[in-house]
C-alpha cells in the first residue's frame, strides 16, 4: 500500500516525462557531476587506506635529502645498538617489470626473518617461510601480484629491472615463488619481497649502500625519541638520515599526492556548482510552464507548504536519480578497471562513506535548486494561476 | 445593497452571503467587482449564474469555492466563515468539501485519467486500492472506465471535461463550482456534461453553481442568477 511520501511519486515522476530532451540534459549533467564526485573519493579511499594500515610501532629512517638517495648499509648495525629497536631490515626499491614495462611489480630486497618480525600482520605459511629463508634466490609474492599473473609455489619467474644490473651487465633477474603473502586484516598485498643478501652479491652497482631502513620499536610511546636518536647518531655525516613513523611517512606521502586530491576536489566543486546551476535553472522553467496546473492542484485542496513540498520532492528527485546513477557508475568502473589500476592505486573502490556523502549532496543540491522555484510555487495566489496558459 | 434572494423555503441554505463585497487594485484605482452582494443558495440546488462578461460571476464562485477572499462582508458554506479560515484550513475545506469543473478542464496533460481522477485522493488518509475503487466508481460514473489509461491529448473535450467531473465528484463533496463547463464544447457533448450534473444533482444531492453564458446551459438549472456590474437578481423559474 503506497501511503504517505510515496503516494506522490507517480505525480512527481511523471513531471520528468514532461520535457524529456530537457530533463535528459539536466539528469545526464548530474551524473557527470556524482561519476567524477565517485571517482575522486575512490582515489582518496585508495590513498587513505595505505595510511590506515601503516604501523605507529615502525620507523623508517632515509636519506636526508631524498629517499631516492641511498644510505650505508653499515648504518644497520649501528642503528640496532640504540636503545628500544627491537627489529631492522633494509630495504631498496627494485623496480621491477614482468614480461612487459606496464606489469610493474613492486619488489623490495629485505631481510627475510626481520622483516616477517617487523610485519606480524603479513601471514605467510610456516613450510613456505623456512622454504623462502633457505633459498637465496627465492621470493615472497603478494596474493594480488600472484593472482594477476597466476604465479604458483616453486614457478621460476623472469624479472626485469629498470635500475638494478647484474654483475654481468644483465638486467633480467630470475628468482623462485617461495611464498605467497595474505594480509588478513586487509592491506597492501601487491609486493614483492627478495633476498638483500641475494641482491647486495649480485648487483652491479651501489655496493654497500641501501635504500632505508624499517625499524620496529619495543615501545610505540619511545618511537619518537628513538628516531631522534638515530637521526643525531648520523647528523653531520656524509649521508645524514631522516626517521620518522611509517604512519608519518605515509601521511606525508598522501599529502603530497593530497595536492592533487584538493585540485580534484576544486573540480568536482565546481561542476557540482554547474549541477545547481542546471538543475535550479531546470526547475525555475518547469514551475514557470505549470502556472496553471499549480493553480489547479492548490484548487483541489493542495496546501501552500504541500505545493512547495511537491516542487521541492521533484528537484530532490531529479538529483537523487542523477546522482544514483552516477554513483553506480562510478562503482561500476572501479570495478572494470581494478585489475589494472590494482597495480598503482590498490584499493581503488567507491567506500560506503561516499555513497551516504553522496546522499547527502544529493538531497543538499536538490534543496537548494528546487527552493526559489519552491517559493514562488508557495505564493501563487490561485486565481492569478488559474488564468495562465 | 441588494436585499438576498431566498432559498426554497423547505431547503436549507447550504450556501450564505451577506454583503460581500470584492474589489481589486488596479494602480492606485480600486475596482469594485462584487458591490456588497448577499445571497443564499439552498442544499441541493442547481444554480445558474449569469451575466456578461466582466460582470463578477467568476468572481463570485472563486469566492464561494475558497479560491480567494472578500474584501468585506461574510461568507458561511454548510453554516462555516470560509472567509475567515487560514490559508491552509481553507485548502483543507477545500478538498473536503468541494469539487470543481473549469471550462478548458484543466486536467494534468502527464497524467493517465485515472492518475487526474486521483489526484484529490492522495491529500486523504486513503490506501492505494481505496483511492482506485474511489476512482474505479468515478470514472464508471462518467461513463469512462474504458479511457482510465489514457492521457488528456487521447480524449476528446467532451471526455476531457467527463474526467474533469469525475475528479470533482471522486472526494463525494458537497459543493459543485462549475465554471462554464460547456463554454469549450460543441453542442452534443455539452449536452452530455449537462445531464451529468443534472445527474449529480437529482440523483445523489449534490449542490451545483454553475457560471455560464449560454443560455440553453442555463434552462437545465432550477434557479438562474443574473449578475451585472457586481449587483444581482434573479429569474425565478
Amino acid at each position: 500500500m503506497m501511503t504517505g511520501v510515496g503516494k506522490y511519486l507517480p505525480l512527481l515522476a511523471s513531471s520528468l516525462r514532461r520535457k524529456r530532451l530537457r530533463t535528459f540534459f539536466t539528469l545526464a549533467s548530474i551524473v557527470v557531476a556524482f561519476l567524477l564526485f565517485g571517482l575522486s573519493e575512490s582515489m582518496r579511499f585508495a590513498l587513505r587506506s595505505g595510511v590506515e594500515v601503516a604501523g605507529a610501532d615502525r620507523l623508517l629512517t632515509m636519506h636526508k635529502v631524498s629517499f631516492t638517495q641511498l644510505l650505508p648499509a653499515s648504518y644497520e648495525t649501528r642503528i640496532r645498538a640504540v636503545d628500544g629497536v627491537a627489529a631492522i631490515t633494509p630495504q631498496t626499491w627494485f623496480g621491477a617489470w614482468f614480461q612487459d614495462e606496464r606489469n610493474q611489480v613492486p619488489t623490495f630486497p629485505t631481510k627475510p626473518e626481520a622483516f616477517l618480525r617487523i610485519y606480524p600482520e603479513i601471514s605467510v605459511p610456516e613450510a613456505e617461510q623456512q622454504a623462502w629463508f633457505a633459498d637465496r634466490g627465492g621470493i615472497l609474492v603478494g596474493r594480488s601480484i600472484a593472482d594477476l599473473f597466476g604465479w604458483h609455489l616453486g614457478d621460476t619467474v623472469p624479472r626485469k629491472s629498470a635500475i638494478w644490473r647484474r654483475e654481468d651487465g644483465s638486467d633480467s633477474w630470475e628468482v623462485t615463488v617461495r611464498g605467497i603473502i595474505d594480509v588478513p586484516q586487509g592491506g597492501d598485498t601487491r609486493q614483492i619481497l627478495m633476498h638483500q643478501d641475494y641482491f647486495e652479491e649480485a648487483k652491479q652497482q651501489a655496493k654497500g649502500l641501501i635504500g632505508w631502513y624499517v625499524i620496529r620499536v619495543d615501545d610505540v610511546d619511545h618511537a619518537q625519541s628513538i628516531a631522534r636518536q638515530i637521526d643525531a647518531m648520523f647528523a653531520n655525516s656524509p649521508a645524514e638520515t631522516k626517521t620518522s613513523s611509517e604512519r608519518a611517512m605515509a601521511q606525508s606521502f598522501v599529502n603530497q599526492i593530497g595536492n592533487i586530491g584538493a585540485i580534484l576536489s576544486a573540480i568536482v566543486g565546481a561542476v557540482f556548482f554547474t549541477m545547481l546551476l542546471v538543475t535550479a535553472n531546470t526547475m525555475a522553467q518547469s514551475v514557470r510552464e505549470r502556472t496553471n496546473e499549480l493553480g489547479v492542484l492548490k484548487t483541489l485542496g493542495f496546501s501552500n507548504r504541500g505545493v512547495l513540498g511537491l516542487v521541492l520532492g521533484e528537484s530532490v528527485l531529479v538529483t537523487t536519480l542523477g546522482g544514483l546513477t552516477g554513483m553506480v557508475l562510478a562503482w561500476w568502473l572501479g570495478i572494470q578497471f581494478e585489475p589494472v589500476l590494482d597495480q598503482y592505486l590498490p584499493g581503488f573502490r567507491v567506500p560506503g562513506t561516499a555513497f551516504a556523502q553522496a546522499f547527502g549532496i544529493m538531497a543538499t543540491l536538490g534543496v537548494i535548486a528546487g527552493a526559489v522555484p519552491a517559493w514562488q510555487a508557495m505564493r501563487l495566489r490561485i486565481v492569478d494561476a488559474l488564468r495562465q496558459e | 445593497m441588494s436585499a438576498p434572494p431566498a432559498a426554497a423555503d423547505t431547503m436549507r441554505p447550504i450556501v450564505r452571503i451577506r454583503d460581500l463585497v470584492k474589489e481589486y487594485r488596479r494602480g492606485v484605482e480600486a475596482v469594485r467587482v462584487l458591490d456588497g452582494l448577499s445571497l443564499d443558495i439552498a442544499q441541493a440546488d442547481f444554480v445558474a449564474l449569469m451575466g456578461p462578461s466582466g460582470s463578477g460571476k467568476s468572481t463570485l464562485l472563486n469566492l464561494i469555492g475558497g479560491l480567494d477572499r472578500p474584501t468585506s462582508g461574510s461568507l458561511e458554506v454548510e453554516g462555516l466563515r470560509v472567509d475567515q479560515l487560514t490559508d491552509a484550513s481553507l485548502a483543507r475545506w477545500r478538498a473536503d468539501h468541494v469539487g470543481f469543473i473549469f471550462q478548458m478542464y484543466n486536467l494534468l496533460p502527464v497524467l493517465t485519467a485515472e492518475r487526474n481522477v486521483e489526484l484529490p485522493l492522495l491529500l486523504t488518509n486513503l490506501g492505494r486500492e481505496q483511492r482506485m475503487r474511489r476512482v474505479a466508481a468515478a470514472l464508471a460514473l462518467v461513463d469512462l472506465t474504458h479511457r482510465a489509461k489514457h492521457r488528456p491529448r487521447e480524449l476528446s473535450g467532451g471526455q476531457e471535461q467527463r474526467v474533469g467531473i469525475a475528479r470533482a465528484i471522486v472526494t463525494d463533496p458537497t459543493l459543485l463550482l462549475c465554471d462554464e463547463p460547456t463554454g469549450d464544447l460543441d453542442r452534443k457533448s455539452g449536452d452530455e456534461v449537462l445531464t451529468l450534473l443534472e445527474a449529480l444533482n437529482d440523483e445523489y444531492g449534490k449542490t451545483i453553481i454553475m457560471v455560464t453564458h449560454d443560455p440553453h446551459a442555463a434552462e437545465r438549472a432550477h434557479r438562474v442568477i443574473h449578475l451585472d456590474k457586481g449587483l444581482l437578481s434573479e429569474e425565478h423559474r
